[in-house]
């Protein structure tokens, strides 16, 4: 018998929000999507959180531009604070070395760090989500119950046909979704929600392609001053 | 020390498994400890005992869990070499400690010995694992 799980819904009992950020597709902007909203939040005076649950492919700290992340121990580990968010990646054991691992051993390392983590009281945790629906993403789902899905799409007609699929798989699992937020709109006139009839779920808005993102990425002063930023901060302002 | 985590875990985890066995009273707890996350027996025995007192309606005494540390072994999935990692205290401080938290983050600092490639598995004494419960109905 696995006892870690008999704690995990322990470690995140006084979180009163946990916001899943997927979308099916990689490279669709979910990390930044993520980092972005908890860091809005946080600046608005909330409690915020951040896990990286990409453990294959962990950025969200490229994002925030820090890579000293030294979690405290008590009764567990304590996440380190970064710009007032409490952030939990696999980088602060990792140490910025590389690693490969399967599915099984992937499962194993999400549960363990959910049983020892002490999130304490949050308003709203933030989780970025891998690509695609494989071990973690499955996981994520059993371990974190009380999770809602924040859904990203490009308006690509690969990225929103990858997306749809996860959103069914997710209403056959009885998962709340949030909404579909669209991400690096490039044209005026045309926009994700035309391509969303017969879809029973909210359409929570565009955010255009800021080609000043890149620049402003590892810069938290910075990246909350860009356009992208400030039309997430609208699209966040809806579903909060 | 982050022991109380996963002494907590164990804890809770048999009280659950008590209860829906119908045990009344629990007589022994097998609990595994895999040799990889180097748990410091006496720091989780000292957490063991503190976390019962927080549970008394179905009092588990510390004699009751039974704690066995396992020996790890580690297989290639390329070239399917098993080895054992012997000393764990000639791996760098952080590494060590990281794999104390998290035991799949060797994948970042070892290799397989046999053909270089980081895709093993940890085959046994990984962590901790409740082998068995007994009591009384
Ligand atoms: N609206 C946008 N405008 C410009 N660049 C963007 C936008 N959204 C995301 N990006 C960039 O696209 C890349 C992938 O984003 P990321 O958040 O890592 O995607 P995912 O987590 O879905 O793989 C990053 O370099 C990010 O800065
Ligand atoms: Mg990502
Ligand atoms: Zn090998």
């Amino acid at each position: 018998m696995d006892p870690r799980l008999s704690v995990i819904d322990r470690r995140l009992e006084k979180i009163e929000n946990i916001i899943a950020v997927s979308g099916g597709k990689g490279g669709i902007g979910k990390s930044i999507v993520a980092a972005a909203s908890a860091l809005i939040l946080a600046k608005n005076g909330h409690r915020v959180g951040l896990l990286d649950l990409d453990f294959c492919g962990p950025c969200a700290h490229v994002i925030l531009g820090t890579d000293k992340l030294y979690p405290e121990e008590e009764k567990g580990i304590i996440p380190p604070k970064v710009n007032g968010i409490s952030f939990m990646s696999i980088i602060s054991f990792t140490a910025g070395c590389p690693w490969a691992l399967r599915g099984s051993e992937v499962s194993n390392a999400i549960t363990e760090l959910l049983a020892i983590t002490q999130w304490g009281m949050l308003d709203y945790l933030f989780v970025d989500m891998p690509p695609g629906l494989g071990d973690p993403a499955l996981d994520a789902i059993r371990l974190i119950k009380r999770m809602k899905y924040l859904l990203i799409a490009t308006p690509s007609k690969v990225t929103l046909d990858v997306m749809k699929k996860e959103l069914q798989v997710l209403e056959e699992l009885n998962m709340r979704i949030i909404g579909i937020l669209e991400n690096m709109k490039r044209k005026e006139n045309e926009s994700l929600s035309s391509k969303l009839d017969g879809l029973k779920v909210s359409f929570l808005g565009s955010l255009d392609y800021d080609p000043h993102l890149e620049e402003a990425i590892g810069n938290v002063p910075e990246l909350l001053k860009t356009g992208f930023a400030r039309q997430l901060h609208e699209a966040v302002e809806k579903f909060i | 020390m982050h022991e109380w985590a996963l002494a907590e875990a164990v804890i809770v985890a048999a009280r659950q498994e008590a209860k829906k066995q119908n045990i009344k009273q629990i007589t022994k707890v097998q609990v595994k400890i895999g040799e990889l996350q180097q748990i410091d027996l006496d720091v989780f025995k000292f957490a063991l005992e503190n976390i019962q007192k927080i549970y008394d309606d179905l009092p588990l005494d510390e004699n009751i869990i039974d704690l066995e540390v396992e020996s790890n072994i580690l297989k290639c999935k390329v070239c399917g070499k098993e080895w054992e990692l012997q000393d764990l205290t000639h791996l760098k401080e952080d590494e060590s400690e990281a794999i104390h938290f998290i035991p799949e983050t060797a994948h970042a600092f070892m290799r397989c010995p046999g053909c270089g490639t980081p895709d093993f598995e940890i085959v046994k004494g990984r962590g901790v694992w409740i082998q068995s419960i007994e009591g009384v109905l």
